[in-house]
């Protein structure tokens, strides 16, 4: 197998006392869709950070594309795109500018940039909007102008901090959409996200994360295979009755999970484990029979919600 | 790969300063406009209001009260420009825009973005100061020969204050706290007992003490001493000199590393 592009060995940060990159370990593969699933605070953006070469590891080793980003941080950053959580583009520039400066940012010249900007415009779509003022641009438009810039040095690898957070539902799968081009161009992506289906759309494999350590590392398919049943039953009893009703409904299913407003069950087929127990004589107020998801390995691996 | 790395870390902070004065551009009619208006308004109030006053007693240091006082406007303006062209720049760059983090994820490193930042207030501080020479031109208050080098002089004070106040933004986060302390406790006093409007030495010894801190102050004897037969020694000209370039050296040096600091965590 050849050298990973990246190679990450007991990673690990700390802020004073409070350890935010907990001893992790992982590689990431030419061409791969490679993403940190975990909730809010759980070292995501800081294990980024430090692949960016921004953010100075506490301990361990870390090599991008053979080289150690304290060493030369410059020279790996000029491989990389990156969109951060926030979007920090230049407000009072229009959308042509701010490719523009930011292609100058790696040495481009200006030639090459401005043959590059229609072509980023068109993916980004937003060619229509190429001398507007940032400003005046929506969060889905300005998301994608992220994107956009951060292509315009041709990455070996797009770093995408939580992409698609804040963004309505048509903008999220515009989003998702362009990133699956570029995923099929080749370009490996780096994403995190507490969003189960964004990972499990995007990522051909990823890391559960929670509270700085890796809890699980694996295809999104196989971690729902390793770590929950095929299917799993919701039911809603009310909130006072939800906690009696457990009792009487472990021993059906596989596993039980009780979530404030809702029990989970989980079994290989939900629709039978439904007539199971309405053969019992119990009729919750509402029923649901869905595929398990990411959300529910999750769940099994911290006894928490993703988004809480 | 077309990534130049190697131009990079050679012209980077050209770039960044490229970035900002894009940024100033969409600004051009402001700046051009507050650099020919603000002159014109202090050199007709005070220049020529308290001037007749002064100049019916003979002047000051033998020459008219407009000549006496053009070499302060001129540095108190490059102050004035090197320092919103620093400070508005790295509240946004660092905090409402967050566009260093921006510049900070590509080759950039975090001494070019502030030493960008810095070239580019240099940029404006000498097009605003070249404006304002050519209105006191106009309004008679440069009269020798050797007139031209209040510029330098306003320059260098521009810089040094450019340089301090670049640390000094990027080190105090509180944006509203920053406003309020500099805008009133150091900007106007500063512009006040500088040695402006009067000689330096009109004042009690303690409150002399202000302007010898004060790069508008160095600058203003240096111009002073460039533009018309103002006496100073050999050893006051290299400590006006000294100051305002250890002021650039010392702002820029901890610059770089307050910019390394907050753009490393």
């Amino acid at each position: 197998m050849s050298e990973p592009l990246i190679r990450a060995r007991g990673l690990t940060k700390t802020y004073g006392d409070f350890v935010a990159v907990d001893n992790i370990d992982f590689d990431v593969a030419k061409g791969e869709s490679f993403g940190f699933l975990g909730p809010n605070g759980a070292g995501k953006s800081t294990t980024m950070r430090i692949i960016g070469a921004t953010s100075v590891r506490t301990s361990g080793t870390l090599t991008i594309l053979g080289k150690d980003p304290e060493v030369n941080g410059p020279q790996i950053r000029a491989h990389l795109g990156v969109v951060p959580q926030q979007d920090n583009l230049d407000n009072e520039l229009t959308v042509s500018e701010n490719i523009f400066i930011y292609g100058r940012y790696f040495g481009l010249s200006s030639s090459f940039i401005n043959k590059k900007i229609p072509e980023l415009l068109e993916f980004a779509q937003l060619e229509e909007k190429k001398d507007t003022k940032v400003e005046a641009l929506s969060g889905g438009m300005k998301r994608r102008l992220t994107i956009a810039r951060s292509l315009v040095s041709e990455p070996d690898i797009l770093m995408l901090d939580e992409p698609t957070t804040g963004l309505d539902p048509q903008a999220r799968h515009i989003l998702w959409d362009r990133l699956f081009r570029l995923k099929e161009q080749g370009v490996t992506l780096l994403i995190t996200t507490h969003y189960m289906d964004e990972a499990e759309q995007l990522c051909d494999r990823l890391i559960v994360m929670d509270r700085g350590k890796i809890m699980a590392e694996d295809s999104p398919s196989q971690l729902i295979k390793t770590y929950s049943t095929k299917e799993v039953l919701e039911v809603r009893f009310g909130s006072d009755r939800n906690q009696e009703m457990v009792d009487v409904l472990r021993p059906l299913a596989d596993r039980i999970e009780v979530l404030p407003d809702r029990i989970l069950l989980y079994a290989t087929d939900g629709e039978q484990l439904l007539e199971q127990i309405a053969a019992k004589g119990i009729h919750p107020n509402t029923s649901l029979v869905r595929r398990s998801s990411l959300e529910d390995v999750f769940l099994r691996l911290t006894g928490r919600s993703l988004v809480e | 790969m077309s990534t130049n790395i190697r131009k990079v870390s050679r012209f980077g902070s050209f770039h960044v300063a490229e970035a900002r004065i894009r940024n100033m551009i969409k600004w051009a009619g402001i700046i051009l406009f507050a650099a020919v208006v603000n002159p014109a308004l202090y050199l007709v109030s005070i220049g020529i209001g308290v001037g007749s006053l002064v100049d019916a007693n003979n002047g000051v240091n033998g020459v008219s009260y407009l000549t006496f006082l053009a070499p302060a406007l001129l540095a108190s303006a490059a102050i004035q420009g090197s320092s919103d062209e620093v400070i508005f720049p790295v509240m946004d760059g660092f905090k409402w825009n967050r566009t260093f983090f921006g510049m900070r994820s590509t080759p950039i490193t975090a001494r070019q973005i502030s030493l960008g930042v810095f070239l580019a207030a240099m940029f404006r501080t000498v097009v605003s100061v070249v404006i304002y020479w050519i209105v006191l031109y106009f309004f008679g208050a440069l009269e020798s020969g050797t007139a031209w080098l209040a510029m330098p002089a306003a320059l260098l004070a521009g810089a040094a204050m450019g340089a301090v106040m670049l640390a000094l933004a990027a080190k105090i986060e509180n944006e509203n706290f920053f406003f309020t302390l500099v805008g009133r406790f150091v900007m106007i006093p500063m512009f006040l007992f500088s040695g402006t409007f009067y000689p330096l030495t009109q004042m009690p010894i303690f409150l002399q003490f202000f302007g010898w801190i004060s790069p508008l102050w160095h600058a203003t004897e240096l111009g002073r001493y460039l533009t018309y037969d103002y006496p100073l020694s050999g050893l006051q000209l290299s400590i006006h000199i000294c100051v305002l370039a250890s002021m650039i050296v010392i702002g820029l040096f901890l610059s770089a590393r307050i910019f390394h600091k907050r753009l490393e965590k």
